[in-house]
């Protein structure tokens, strides 16, 4: 992660904590915006083929297990607040809980990709791929490039994990655990969409 | 660098050290700027010699050198390597890079080895361009489905290279919005910035809103081919417009990453020569904006004759209108900064005024085919082809040319032979026009683009714009070798050689490594040109 | 670091334990009426009702796990700019797709 290392940098002389802080929490903005239009164009697809074939969608997404997608859901929401919580633990200068709270964000990451895994596979198992039909193959862009965001969001965590153990935070600099929450919650933020958009639908 | 302690590195000049690798692990954005700037000039002579080939084989009816296979080719590699190495990064990386923390009084931009990732990712963008090209593919740099889905020819590696340069280009605007808003030095307020920022930061705004649209369609593409998903194909429910939309809602505002930042410096370099401050500051400064904001309403433009629907095409050309008048809005006030100057045909200064005269005449043909009925007749013909030229060489590249001669001395601390610049431009000027004039005509004739071979009534204005091409060819050629002899036989650059008010012009040339001694407190904006002693 | 400390009180805003927890309980019960209200037929409803609730919950995660209500203005331009223009492509492309004369072969 950028800034991390920025205040002993030679050429970070120019950046004042302060500055840096607000600097990095607003690029990571930008760069959720970027990720938001990324996800965008899918999301018109889906409004357009929706509208188009309405009994495809509705017929064909029966084989979807709302039960594990909604288990899903429930995981990556808690996710979210674990994360959350860690941020509030090392604002107020507690590094142990916001290792442990950042180990159980990632298993709960985990936990999700496992339950996607045994999802893809039944549907492998069915005969059922992208390219089977339009709702499929949204299905599988869809999520699986939400599932790609995960493994990124998992990786950077893991980064702030061993960052943490190595005493790289207090209640002083927190920057990087901050920024790195907010990817977190963008990828909750869009599957929290993805959920009603293919499992939910009447 | 890490030897040195910092009262050095402050007095340091930024090309002091030597060596690739020094050059390559520098978070400069100085060094980083250079890096771009030569990358995207080889990127653009191989474009440019594709073009060469181009016009040789349209200088006679029938074939002349290559094959109707090898044309496509090469007017596949022509189109995607200006657009996506060349024009897209060109003046925003290279001197978007160089000029945002000096014009503003930083010391670097942001995020300085996020800066240099950016460059890493562009240069692993092209060389996955390059690797595509072992079977290069031969659908035009617009990839249209479904010809792309369908053609034998490696679409995948050469969209996958694209897709690659998109985050290079997001990463860079990502950078430099949070610079101009979180790094300007006390007193550089909003309203005192140089017009290049204002322009800098509209462009950034479309880098980052614009491109993971193109992102998300070429990977929708490439999945297309790999496990056939069937969203742009007919045969499988899917749309092949569908991939249109996606395309042009980057690609229209692209052309305005391409014209944004060259628009910047007009706005600096009129002023310098006219020694008169700028006419209508914030209606060039928030014309940028409404550039960057509008031209996300327009895309569909391009697709009047595709099969789209006639409510959408009347929608899109009446929304095409309002894209002129931001645009209008500047070419008048800058025509009003030289009413009256003293004036100094300098050659950043030709560059500049040749930038008005032909971009007028890009844009205004560019209302003829932003106009429903007419486009219906135009659309895809050379036109279209004159049409484009105009903006992006008549426009962006002469602004490219403009910034190339006026910060050459910041940047190397060297003067070139203004003289022998002078007669590149007069090759420069002249060859274009020649060039791409008849292809207006040609366009109104009917000539189709994108055809190795053409009817025989229309060789006599192919001839002569083939011709062009080569006028245009040896004044870049001496253009190029009068700026290489400067950069060894060249006087010593002063500090100011054009007397200029700007931020980057009160640091001696080449600038050292952390820009300023002190970072200055400014207190007035930078164009007063004309009242104070300058 | 001493500045930095002080910019944390000043600048950045702490948000208890106890706000997460409730607001992580709103996101599970509004998970919970989306995928009961799916059990019913409401026509068009359903997609409206599934929309708005997930629009709801996408609210309460930017807001508060992401801090958007402690940002300044310009985050909040860039965060919801995107949304604008998700809705303009969307929008343009349907003026397209569903507005095509029926050509017949």
């Amino acid at each position: 992660m950028e800034g991390v290392e920025k205040i002993e940098h030679v050429h970070g002389h120019h950046v004042d904590p302060v500055v840096e802080y607000q600097s990095l929490k607003f690029g990571m903005w930008l760069f959720i915006a970027t990720e938001l239009l990324l996800f965008g164009g899918l999301f018109a697809a889906y409004t357009i083929f929706r509208a188009k074939f309405p009994e495809m969608f509705a017929e064909q997404h029966l084989e979807l297990n709302k039960t594990l997608g909604a288990l899903n859901t429930a995981v990556l929401i808690l996710s979210s607040l674990t994360m959350a919580l860690g941020v509030t633990s090392i604002q107020r200068g507690k590094p142990k809980r916001l290792a442990l709270f950042l180990l159980l964000t990632i298993l709960l990451g985990l936990a999700f990709g496992v339950n996607k895994y045994f999802e893809y596979s039944a549907k492998f198992h069915h005969h059922i791929y992208p390219g089977t039909s339009i709702f499929f193959s949204l299905y599988f862009t869809m999520t699986g490039l939400h599932m790609l965001h995960v493994f990124a969001g998992m990786a950077l965590l893991t980064t702030m994990l061993v960052l943490t153990l190595r005493g790289r935070f207090s209640d002083k600099y927190y920057t990087p655990v901050e920024v790195s929450g907010l990817y977190w919650h963008l990828v909750d933020l869009i599957w929290i969409y993805l959920f009603p958009l293919l499992y939910l639908i009447a | 660098m890490a030897n040195h302690t910092i009262a050095e590195t402050i007095t340091i000049p930024y090309l002091e050290e030597k060596g690739l690798l020094s050059w390559l692990t520098s978070t400069d954005h100085k060094r980083i700027s250079i890096m771009y700037l030569l990358s995207i000039s080889t990127f653009f002579v191989l474009a440019g010699i594709s073009a060469l080939l181009l016009r040789f084989e349209l200088l006679m009816p029938g074939k002349t050198i290559v094959d109707a296979h090898t044309y496509n080719v090469l007017f596949t590699f022509h189109g995607a390597v200006m657009v996506f190495l060349f024009i897209v990064p060109g003046l925003a990386a290279s001197f978007g890079n160089f000029l945002i923390p000096l014009m503003i009084g930083a010391r670097d931009v942001a995020f300085p080895r996020l800066n240099l990732m950016s460059y890493w990712i562009y240069l692993l963008g092209a060389l996955i361009i390059l690797i595509s090209l072992s079977k290069p593919a031969d659908t035009g740099w617009t990839f249209y489905t479904p010809y792309s889905i369908r053609t034998g020819t490696d679409v995948i590696l050469l969209t996958f290279g694209i897709f690659v340069l998109g985050f290079s280009s997001i990463l860079t605007g990502l950078n430099f919005i949070v610079t101009i808003h979180k790094l300007r030095a006390p007193g550089m307020t909003w309203h005192r910035l140089p017009l290049f920022i204002w322009a800098s930061y509209a462009t950034a705004i479309l880098q980052v809103l614009a491109t993971p649209v193109i992102a998300i369609s070429l990977l929708l593409l490439i999945a297309e081919r790999v496990f056939g998903i069937g969203f742009f194909d007919p045969a499988k429910g899917g749309d092949p417009i569908l991939f249109q939309h996606f395309f042009w809602f980057y690609s229209h505002p692209a052309v305005y990453i391409m014209i944004i930042p060259a628009m910047g410096v007009i706005s600096e370099v009129i002023p310098v020569f006219s020694r008169k401050p700028i006419f209508g500051y914030k209606a060039i400064a928030y014309s940028s904006l409404a550039i960057a904001l509008i031209s996300f309403f327009v895309w569909a433009h391009h697709m009047f004759v595709s099969g789209m629907s006639e409510v959408a095409a009347t929608i899109f050309s009446f929304l095409t209108f309002l894209v002129a008048i931001p645009t209008a809005i500047k070419v008048f006030n800058w025509t009003a900064t030289l009413y009256k100057g003293s004036i100094d045909l300098k050659s950043p200064m030709l560059y500049a005024l040749s930038f008005i005269f032909l971009f007028t005449i890009g844009g205004l043909t560019g209302v003829f085919l932003g106009a429903l009925a007419a486009d219906v007749h135009l659309h895809d013909t050379y036109f279209v082809v004159a049409h484009m030229h105009y903006v992006m060489i008549g426009g962006t590249i002469m602004g490219f040319f403009a910034a190339l001669h006026f910060w050459y001395p910041k940047m190397t601390g060297k003067m070139f032979n203004e003289k022998v610049a002078k007669i590149a431009w007069a090759f420069v000027f002249i060859g274009f026009n020649v060039t791409f004039f008849p292809q207006f005509i040609l366009g109104t004739q009917g000539m189709p683009r994108r055809y190795a071979d053409y009817p025989p009534q229309f060789h006599s204005l192919n001839e002569l714009s083939s011709i062009g091409s080569w006028i245009l060819g040896i004044g870049m050629f001496v253009m190029a070798i009068n700026l290489l002899r400067g950069l060894f036989n060249g006087e010593k650059a002063p500090q100011n050689p054009f007397n200029s008010l700007s931020l980057e012009w009160q640091v001696p040339s080449p600038p050292p490594h952390e820009n300023f001694e002190e970072i200055p407190h400014v207190t007035d904006w930078t164009y007063g040109y004309g009242k104070k002693s300058a | 670091m001493d500045t930095k400390a002080h910019a944390d009180e000043t600048i950045n805003h702490i948000t208890p334990y106890r706000i997460y927890v409730l607001v992580w309980v709103t996101l599970m019960v509004l998970t919970v009426i989306s995928v009961g209200v799916s059990y019913f037929h409401f026509g068009i409803f359903n997609i409206v009702v599934a929309l708005a609730v997930a629009s709801v919950k996408a609210s309460l995660v930017a807001l508060y796990f992401m801090h958007l209500k402690y940002e300044d203005k310009i985050t909040w331009v860039f965060a919801l700019y995107p949304l604008g223009l998700l809705a303009l492509l969307i929008g343009l492309s349907i003026s397209d797709v569903f507005f095509r004369a029926v050509v017949s072969p």
